[in-house]
């Protein structure tokens, strides 16, 4: 199944070769300049992970990181940063990132983890769609 | 040294880290480009082993995309090295357009995020200092925290120096937030013993709608 992915970076130039990379390896890539923009297609479309550049103009990745986690709780999304701390890396976890990469990240690490970012979301989702069906088969009282 | 020039070597220290991770950070951003667009160019050898002929407009494309980064990272580094050598010398004589170059490619990565320019103007009348250049930067970077927080609604702050009786004096404006601020905001308050080391004051004219940085020079006659 192909794995569908969100990435975003202020870095134009890193996120068309990026963008193009992933797509020759079968991923179905969204891109966003901006977190805003970001923000605003993740809440209308399903990713398997969002890739979120921890530096960019106006908001930053870990801000982002805390919206699109309030909004869609089930998003897995990977920090990139140029420049990694222990306590950014700490603070994206307790924020709820699926991980913390350094640039310049190698490719084949970044598809492993999404490979489990997609792993990770189908269990989520699969346990939501659960907890739906249990709460109408509650409701109903079948 | 006494407790104050320690307080200032601190602060000084502490604004040197700040610039250079700042500077580091944006290597590794043009590191990551160079690295994708070469991760790329493996892409295309092995798609021309498998037979898909290689596209010379593709190929060019990727050549001029890792020069322009090689020129941002040479840009940063030779940033990095004049900031290196601004500690070469406790005090020196600088000149004030050279240093406000520098002050400028430092503050790119603060004020983008902001949406916000720093305009050097053209090449100033030429103006030198005796002065300690760290300490200086680190003023004027305190003076541009100071004006980002004043810019309202003007997304350009300006920088304009002007020779004094003393020495010289470095005007930010417009600032049309600036009534916003207080007088006793952290640029009075936060920075004696740097000021007092870089025998400079801060200036806050809110009708001109400006902040400067007045710096007297310890050798000019007053």
């Amino acid at each position: 199944m192909t794995e569908k992915v969100l990435l975003v970076d202020d870095e134009e130039d890193f996120l068309e070769v990026l963008s193009e990379r992933m797509t020759n390896r079968g991923i179905e890539v969204s891109t966003a300049t901006s977190a805003t923009e970001a923000i605003r297609i993740a809440e209308n479309e399903s990713f398997d992970a969002i890739i979120v550049d921890l530096m960019m103009p106006e908001m930053d990745g870990l801000e982002a990181l805390k919206l699109i986690k309030e909004k869609k709780p089930e998003s897995q999304v990977i920090l990139l940063t140029g420049h990694a701390t222990v306590d950014k890396g700490i603070e994206a976890m307790k924020l709820g990132a699926m991980d913390f990469l350094e640039k310049p990240a190698d490719l084949s690490q970044l598809t492993e983890k999404i490979k489990k970012a997609h792993a990770k979301k189908m269990i989520i989702v699969e346990k939501q769609i659960e907890e739906k069906v249990k709460k109408i088969m509650r409701t109903v009282g079948w | 040294m006494n407790q104050k020039a320690q307080i200032s070597n601190d602060k000084g220290l502490r604004f040197f880290g700040k610039m250079t991770a700042s500077v580091t950070h944006e290597i590794k951003n043009a590191l990551a480009t160079i690295n994708e667009n070469a991760g790329l160019l493996t892409d295309y050898i092995a798609m021309a082993a498998r037979g898909r002929p290689l596209d010379t407009e593709q190929l060019n494309k990727l050549s001029m995309r890792i020069k322009d980064q090689v020129k941002r990272a040479d840009t940063l580094l030779k940033t990095l090295n004049r900031l290196a050598h601004s500690v070469d010398d406790p005090i020196k004589t600088v000149n004030l357009s050279e240093i406000l170059q520098l002050f400028a490619l430092l503050s790119v990565r603060f004020a983008a995020p902001r949406g916000i320019t720093v305009d050097i103007g053209g090449r100033p009348e030429s103006i030198n200092i005796q002065t300690s250049p760290l300490l200086l930067l680190n003023a004027l970077f305190l003076c541009l925290e100071f004006s980002m927080e004043a810019t309202g609604r003007s997304q350009c702050i300006e920088l304009k120096p002007e020779k004094t009786d003393t020495g010289v004096r470095i005007y930010f404006s417009p600032l049309p937030g600036i009534d916003r601020l207080s007088n006793d905001s952290f640029l009075s308050s936060q920075i004696p013993d740097l000021l007092e080391n870089l025998t400079a004051d801060f200036i806050i004219d809110t009708e001109a709608k400006s902040v400067a940085l007045d710096l007297s020079d310890p050798l000019r006659p007053s």
